[in-house]
């Protein structure tokens, strides 16, 4: 993906600059959209992740060196057995025959005896090194899963904003894949191919050694052809993983907005796209299936030219007596042999660098720095009841560096105070939430709890004291009891129902089929916006914060329900640190101070019933409201 | 299993490996593009199977021959004709991946872009019960697996077949009772394929819906990333994916033991064979039945067929996953989409649209559960008329105006427009006619002119503006890149209110006959609410719309009220009429606390 141009912004007279609307993706307001820091398209950036994800590589195959080690130790078993076979069918047939014609069955008793115990040991070798060979290479997967989950939990909003949640996936699922196709059946196949070259190398060079430099003119040829093929294909591979994870970006979030895609008739357009995304990566893929369809034959030129020089050479050397046939015929079949696995290894590097490229993909997600990182010694907060004292000191923040939404604010809420802030849309009233939250660090300035810098609160301390609602309700998969739990993931069925209650949500969630254990399907499937919201509260309720955020949390709850929640809160903010952001004043006026706030500023201070007397913007606002109720 | 045209993600019925042979087949039109390529790579396979043989016969001459006979020229002659024939066969395999790589992947991407145009049609209904997890499973990773099955495994199952048997026929040949005893092992050959093929398929069709439920949950994480930090509950959703990628990891292991096994047999079945061949040739050459010659070139011959038997287990695994991968994308091509033009669907021009919007007796039900959520519905809006709707939580206000876009279709009574039933209606038509915003404003991560011109893709800069100007949204032209600007996923770099307005900004735009605005002020603050209401004013005064409302405020909007309670329409009226004589409406409305709140509630 190429960089938006850094300059002003496209906007046409008209507001439509169309070639730039042309590409329906548009343009991200962050040159990495679309990837991790670590993927770059410098020459450097590309060396360095492509050492990283080598790195990786060892380092999950290391708690595995010891398997490893016997596995290879089965597999020279199991090729010995192999090779026995056809030796002893040979000195079967050689040394075994004239004994019998003379009535002696002793010898062929011995050799079919021999025979017997290689094959037994070559099928119990070889099943158990498949065996473990899958165990080790499904270990790998399995770690390799759960590291990049992990540290895609611990990734800041920010990142997973740009990066969408359909990357996101593919990473954890397509790129996984293609490394599981080379574990699924590469390493095998590297091992024993790898095996039989180097043995019959060995057997060359004993051999006849003229005729074994010749052999050698070859490799230079390989090698040439083999970094031709790493380099071409390391990049095809790097654009496919690139055109896998758009297909499914587009997938994923195309059929998640499934009820917009049909009401708007969005399907044409849609498929349009999908098709487009789509041949994208058959384009890619082909060039690389294509790469290989050139490199795997070009191998086999190289072998058979050799085999032919030698024979040529070899030819003329037995007719000039310096060699035997035999040595000639023994030298070409083993040639043949030498040459025939290196269409295998070919095979294996072409999976290894299409697993390269997806392990690329992970390494660059793994090398991403959390943006809120967890402090290397944590302070614990303060013990003690009547906590929750909320201060902000000289804070400033963009998401954007030009775009500054705070600028030196400063805030003091003591413990136990609940604060209304209102405001127009953009004033930086949920930036204030998340700043607290601990979604996103201040670029200068600190938010402390209770005299602790957020940044060096350890997360789960944190998140034990802080809680944020929004508007976004977004209930996992699992039952309703699960979701409420989540909360507080060791409360009793009692706790949740009495949250649940408190909030006035119960009856609801009684009236569901299976009540508490109602599977909300995905993402809340059947329950209505306002259900999700009220979920959302006992959830947040059973969390039992020091400190409580609502951001816009009551927009979707008719009014009777709003005023039951009111009244729950009402008694559980009564002990409680709250931040309330609502343009509802209805909730603002029973909090204990409303600020308004406007570009980034606090603009007025006061208890609601104060500012509603001094003239200022709140009074507007609370008239104009007043006005509104009929 | 309920009749249910909508398809259950349900696991699919017993024996399973007939149909799922079955589901493979049917997926053969998709190689009919490619059966000319699909031939010539077949026949490119089989004579380079063919050269490849010939080179160590030619060398075999050679060493025979001129060699052996001081022959200079014959060396040379002999020496070129194993390079041409080395050469070919490169030629040949190269060919054969060529045309291998346009048309397996050509292939694969021709039945994704089907199965999306499939699940685009399928109603809302099926997106509620599947996850998408399992959706993109198959879109992906089965799809792979099908490509890999017909670019290698198919052909190596035919390849391989044919060389044994034409290697069978030639042992036969050489020698009749020899030859039977090594095509007598094909029947444990055989038995020990069926037994195999049998538990591959299970664990392989399991592996395909773990490797789902694992891209279930990874998807439902980042969608509720936000929601995980504020509780900070990473440590639960790691346990809850280690648990996942665990049953997928022991899974895998089950199918490489099974493999393991199977690779193993197929090993020892032809090493026996040989065995046997050699312990019966040997005396049969001790009786003089046979010459050491002939030995020799019957044992030569049979070791040819170990790397196709030896294969074997590779490619029924192979086999097995692509049915079972086959079967799981049948089993959403053959959901039939429930809502779609019924035949003789009239197009119904928008400027023969009056706008009258009538529920007749309106029933609905949620597929699979017992409960109907609105009842003999009873309702008219008239053109150009606004009426709100109004109830508690939860009470299916944002379900019945689904209905009007037929995201679902009623189950009982009928909908009609101008008198027309909704079900007779283009489906595109009554879309086109319709405007909606949901509750939830669905954006994608894509430029705000995509999503804005969402339904109007041909709108011009103008309606665009004027659209954005009515939902005072012009925030978006401030954007850094204007309206080219990428909104995140979902929206979520912009604000509630700003979300909601680009989505009641794309609802009009167009000028739909139709409204159908689900709560669409929610989220917006009292100072822009006031402006939008003034200009949404205008817009409604000639466009029939049917409105969810919450407040007070927006009620205002409207000529009209309907409460819905309990499912059923129980009071229509006049705002102020209503407030006066129906308490229940006046509970949910009210702003002051009404004096018996213990009667109202969601």
């Amino acid at each position: 993906m190429s960089r938006p141009p850094r300059q002003h912004p496209p906007t046409g007279g008209d507001g439509r600059p169309a070639a730039e609307l042309s590409h329906w993706r548009g343009l991200a307001t962050d040159p990495d959209a679309d990837r991790s820091r670590a993927e770059d398209d410098s020459p450097e950036a590309v060396a360095r992740l492509r050492g990283r994800s080598r790195a990786l590589l060892r380092d999950l195959l290391r708690p595995h060196r010891r398997p490893l080690g016997a596995a290879v130790a089965l597999l020279l078993v199991q090729n010995t057995a192999a090779m026995a076979g056809p030796y002893l069918v040979m000195l079967g047939i050689d040394r075994a025959v004239p004994p019998l014609r003379a009535g002696d069955p002793g010898p062929l008793a011995a050799v079919a005896g021999a025979f017997a115990v290689a094959a037994v040991t070559e099928y119990a070798a070889r099943r158990s090194y498949l065996t473990r060979s899958t165990r080790i290479g499904q270990a790998v997967l399995l770690q390799l899963r759960q590291r990049v989950y992990g540290h895609l939990l611990t990734l800041s909003v920010g990142f997973h904003e740009r990066y969408t949640s359909g990357r996101v996936v593919s990473r954890l699922t397509s790129d996984v894949d293609s490394i599981a196709e080379l574990v699924d059946g590469g390493i095998d196949t590297l091992a024993a191919a790898a095996l039989s070259v180097l043995s019959v190398a060995a057997i060359l060079l004993w051999l006849d050694l003229p005729l074994a430099a010749v052999t050698l003119l070859a490799f230079p040829f390989l090698f040439w052809l083999s970094r031709w093929f790493a380099r071409a294909s390391a990049q095809a591979y790097r654009h496919s993983r690139e055109a896998v994870a758009l297909v499914i970006v587009h997938f994923v979030e195309s059929l998640r907005g499934i009820r917009a895609v049909q009401a708007f008739r969005r399907e044409p357009r849609n498929q349009q796209i999908f098709v487009t995304v789509n041949d994208e990566y058959r384009r890619t893929s082909q060039h690389g299936f294509r790469l290989i369809a050139t490199y795997s034959p070009a191998i086999k030129v190289i072998g058979n030219v050799t085999v032919a020089l030698v024979l040529g050479y070899g030819g003329w050397r037995v007719l000039g007596g310096h060699t035997d046939v035999g040595v000639l015929a023994a030298f070409l079949l083993y040639l043949r042999r030498f040459f025939e696995p290196m269409q295998e290894l070919s095979q294996f590097y072409n999976s290894l660098q299409s697993a390269t490229a997806a392990l690329e993909k992970l390494a660059g997600v793994l090398d991403e720095q959390p943006g809120v990182p967890e402090p290397a010694s944590p302070v614990p907060l303060p013990a003690g009841p009547g906590r929750g004292a909320v201060t902000f000191r000289a804070v400033s923040f963009g998401y954007r560096p030009q775009t500054p939404i705070l600028t030196g604010l400063g805030l003091a809420v003591p413990a136990g105070q609940t604060v209304a802030l209102i405001g127009p849309t953009g004033a930086g009233k949920s930036t204030v939430a998340k700043l607290l939250a601990r979604f996103h660090d201040p670029d200068d300035g600190t938010v402390e709890l209770d005299g602790v810098d957020l940044r060096a609160l350890s997360d789960a301390e944190l998140r034990r004291a802080v809680v944020l609602v929004t508007q976004e309700n977004h209930l996992f998969g699992g039952s309703v009891a699960e979701n409420i739990r989540f909360g507080r993931p060791d409360a009793t069925d009692a706790a949740v129902q009495a949250a649940a209650r408190a909030i006035g949500a119960h009856d609801f969630i009684a009236a569901l089929p299976d009540g508490y254990a109602t599977e909300v399907h995905r993402r809340g499937g059947r329950l209505s916006a306002g259900q999700r919201q009220l979920v959302a509260f006992a959830r947040a309720f059973l969390a039992d914060p020091r400190v409580l955020i609502l951001d816009e949390a009551t927009s979707s709850l008719d009014v009777p329900t709003e005023r039951l929640v009111q009244r729950a809160l009402a008694t559980v903010l009564r002990d409680r640190t709250a931040l309330v952001i609502a343009h509802r004043l209805s909730t603002v006026e029973t909090a204990d101070r409303v600020l308004v706030v406007d570009s980034g500023r606090i603009v007025e201070d006061g208890s609601p019933a104060r500012l509603a007397t001094t003239g200022g913007r709140y009074a507007a606002l609370h008239r104009q409201w007043r006005d509104s109720l009929i | 299993m309920p009749a249910q045209c909508d398809g259950d993600p349900a696991t699919p019925r017993a024996d399973g490996r007939v149909r799922s042979l079955r589901n493979l087949w049917r997926l053969r039109r998709y190689l009919r593009p490619y059966a000319a390529a699909y031939v010539l790579l077949l026949l490119a396979a089989l004579a380079a199977t063919g050269a490849g043989l010939a080179v160590p016969l030619v060398v075999q001459r050679v060493v025979d021959g001129p060699i052996a006979r001081h022959d200079e020229a014959g060396l040379l002659r002999l020496g070129g004709l194993a390079l041409l024939l080395g050469l070919v066969e490169a030629v040949l395999i190269f060919i054969r991946r060529w045309s291998q790589s346009s048309s397996s992947v050509g292939m694969e991407a021709t039945i994704r872009a089907d199965l999306y145009a499939h699940l685009q049609r399928l109603p809302a209904g099926f997106h509620d019960r599947w996850q998408s997890g399992q959706l993109l499973s198959r879109a992906i990773s089965d799809l792979s697996v099908l490509r890999r099955f017909l670019s290698f495994g198919l052909l190596f199952l035919v390849l391989n077949m044919v060389t044994y048997v034409a290697v069978v026929i030639l042992l036969l040949r050489l020698h009749g009772p020899l030859g039977l005893l090594v095509a007598a092992s094909a029947v444990p050959l055989f038995l020990i394929s069926r037994r195999f093929g049998r538990n591959y398929h299970a664990a392989s069709r399991r592996m395909q819906d773990q490797q789902g439920d694992v891209a279930t949950l990874v998807e439902e994480t980042a969608q509720g990333l936000r929601t995980m930090k504020a509780y900070g509950r990473g440590p639960e959703l790691a346990d809850r994916f280690a648990g996942r990628a665990r049953a997928l990891h022991d899974t895998g292991v089950g199918k490489g033991v099974l493999l393991a096994g199977a690779s193993a047999l197929f090993d020892l079945v032809p090493n026996l064979t040989l065995g046997v061949t050699l312990v019966g040739g040997a005396t049969l050459v001790a009786r003089d039945a046979l010459t050491i010659g002939e030995l020799v070139a019957f044992v030569s011959l049979q070791l040819m067929l170990i790397w196709p038997v030896q294969s074997l287990g590779w490619i029924i695994a192979n086999g097995q996953e692509a049915a079972t991968a086959a079967d799981r994308i049948q089993e959403v091509l053959d959901t039939p989409p429930s809502i779609v033009d019924a035949p003789g669907a009239v197009p119904l021009a928008r400027s023969a649209v009056r706008g009258r919007l009538r529920f007749e007796g309106v029933s609905f039900r949620y597929p699979g559960s017992a409960e109907p959520v609105l009842r003999e519905i009873e309702l008219t809006v008239e053109p150009g008329e606004t009426l709100a709707l109004v109830g508690a939580t939860g009470c299916g206000k944002s379900t019945l105006l689904s209905l009007v876009p037929r995201l679902y279709d009623v189950t009982g009574g009928r909908i009609t427009l101008d008198g027309h039933d909704l079900r007779e209606v283009r489906l595109d038509a009554l879309r086109r006619l319709v405007g909606v915003a949901f509750e939830e404003p669905t954006l994608f991560s894509m430029s705000i002119w995509e999503n804005l011109t969402l339904g109007c893709p041909d709108a011009d800069a103008d309606q665009v503006r004027a659209a954005l100007a009515l939902a005072q949204a012009d925030f978006a032209y401030d954007l850094p890149w204007g309206l080219a600007t990428r909104v995140g996923e979902q929206g979520l770099s912009l604000s509630g209110g700003q979300r909601q307005r680009l989505a009641l900004a794309r609802a009009v735009l167009g000028r739909p006959k139709l409204l159908v605005l689900d709560d669409p002020l929610s989220a917006l603050d009292v100072q822009t609410e006031a402006l939008v209401e003034a200009a949404l004013r205008r817009v409604l005064r000639d466009t029939t719309a049917l409105l969810v409302v919450h407040r007070p405020s927006t009620v205002a909007l409207a000529d009209r009220v309907a409460l819905l309670d309990g499912g059923r329409i129980t009071a229509v009226g006049r705002h102020s009429e209503l407030l006066a004589t129906v308490p229940a409406y006046r509970a949910v409305l009210a702003a002051e606390p009404s004096p018996t709140p213990g009667l109202v509630r969601s």
